[in-house]
């Protein structure tokens, strides 16, 4: 299992029962493939559906069904289309029950940094920015380091926000982290990691619960 | 209502230097292919554009940026269009970037003969910075704009010759929103139907806000799937 499956694979068990989540681009793609069968979990698309459902096998696609990657999809029974002001009326006014999104950089506060690198990397907005602001509760799905092996669980955002104090739950190949009021509490971590690694991999305070964390 | 159907030397006379153009579509879906290389075409220089994307490279919307016709264009995300990327990196194209759903609801708006609307999307971020706020039940919130244009490209499944459109599946996105937010609305077709023929149920943008249409009696290879999204 890739690391990239084992985020995803701890991220849907996240999702409960008659959820409307919302998967961002990379990691949050693959959650879909570890969601039980028959729970009626709605995956909403910004380009305006909801009850996606998996990617379509080959030779089954339609030219007028992507999602907002450009991927070829299928639906789910009771699926729905709707325009693009409607989609993020869905976002916007509540009913969007979770979010899954990538990130560049979190800080302890829950601020998330993930659409703009000034001067490097600026491809646009997108909807992460009313995903992350306005869905009842974010989860990020990231790599633990950036690919130069900086920690991205930081004190404070360097880059420019995405949104502010947004973050509820943090899951990486490494540990599952919570963000609360009194700051980041490690809730568990990966089979093939130590609670020491995690703290010297994470560049802000973690609170550890005494005694043996859950593994995943 | 009358026939709304014309011919593309009709449409061709709509475009002018200089003109502020929606473009539906969301990726491929929605996108009016046929429209845009009729702009291309035509040659018309110093455009501002206003779509979700700019298509992917070599397509749609990125052709008339790549043959130098667009002046700014007014978006939410470039992010599978490398080449326009290059094309703003060198500073050659003004790119106005706005939250999606901020963009559709600017569009909604302008279109509902609105000035505009109050949002706290991103008001913790630097898109705040030259915004005018104003505080509303003691919060401080964004004015938005609305945003119009001077014509509307639009695409969809089914016209009737009033000009009543029914959109497929995504490819709806845009479409409808843009439809009523320009001086001019042209759609094409991919079929035509006679007026009377529609269930009034299915209609999805009634006739009242489309000008002209144009049946399309081929799709280009661009309204096919594209490869490298395929698993």
């Amino acid at each position: 299992m890739s690391y990239k499956e084992k985020i995803a694979g701890r991220a849907a068990r996240e999702v409960q029962p008659g959820q409307v989540i919302n998967l961002g681009i990379g990691i949050p793609t693959m959650i879909p493939r570890y969601l039980p069968d028959g729970t009626g979990i709605w995956v909403h698309s910004e380009n305006g559906i909801l009850g996606m459902g998996l990617r379509c096998r080959r030779g089954t696609e339609d030219r007028n069904l992507i999602d907002a990657g450009g991927n070829y999809v299928t639906l789910m029974p009771g699926a729905s289309f709707f325009d693009s002001a409607l989609s993020f009326a869905l976002v916007r006014g509540g009913r969007l029950d979770v979010a899954f999104l990538g990130a560049l950089e979190i800080s302890q506060y829950g601020d998330l940094a993930n659409w703009i690198i000034p001067g490097k990397h600026a491809p646009g907005i997108g909807g992460g920015m009313e995903l992350a602001q306005k869905a009842r509760r974010v989860i990020v799905t990231t790599t633990h380091a950036t690919r130069n092996g900086q920690p991205k669980i930081l004190k404070q955002c360097t880059l420019p926000l995405t949104a502010k104090g947004c973050v509820d739950l943090i899951i990486t190949e490494q540990a599952v982290i919570e963000v609360t009021a009194a700051g980041l509490r490690l809730k568990e971590i990966a089979f093939d990691t130590s609670v020491d690694r995690v703290v010297a991999n994470t560049a802000a305070d973690l609170m550890i619960p005494d005694g043996e964390l859950p593994r995943f | 209502m009358t026939d709304k159907i014309c011919s593309m030397e009709d449409i061709r006379k709509i475009f002018s230097d200089g003109l502020t153009v929606m473009v539906g579509g969301f990726g491929v879906p929605g996108t009016p292919f046929i429209l845009v290389d009729a702009l291309l075409a035509d040659g018309a220089k110093g455009l501002t554009l206003i779509k979700n994307e700019a298509n992917e490279d070599h397509m749609g919307v990125s052709k008339l940026i790549e043959a130098g016709q667009v002046r700014k264009i007014i978006t939410s995300h470039l992010g599978l269009n490398a080449t326009v990327i290059g094309i703003m990196n060198r500073g050659e194209i003004e790119v106005e970037f706005y939250p999606q759903g901020i963009l559709a609801e600017k569009i909604r708006t302008g279109g509902s003969g609105l000035y505009g609307f109050l949002t706290d999307i991103g008001i913790d971020t630097i898109l705040k910075e030259k915004k005018q706020t104003i505080l509303m039940d003691g919060r401080e919130v964004i004015v938005e704009p609305a945003l119009r244009a001077d014509v509307a490209l639009i695409h969809a499944t089914v016209g009737d010759r009033s000009g009543n459109l029914v959109y497929a599946k995504s490819a709806r996105n845009f479409n409808p929103i843009m439809a009523t937010a320009a001086r001019t609305v042209i759609a094409e077709v991919e079929q035509v139907v006679e007026t009377g023929v529609l269930e009034p149920d299915q209609i999805h943008t009634p006739g009242a806000f489309v000008d002209h249409m144009v049946e399309i009696t081929e799709l280009t290879q661009e309204y096919g799937i594209l490869a490298h999204h395929v698993i």
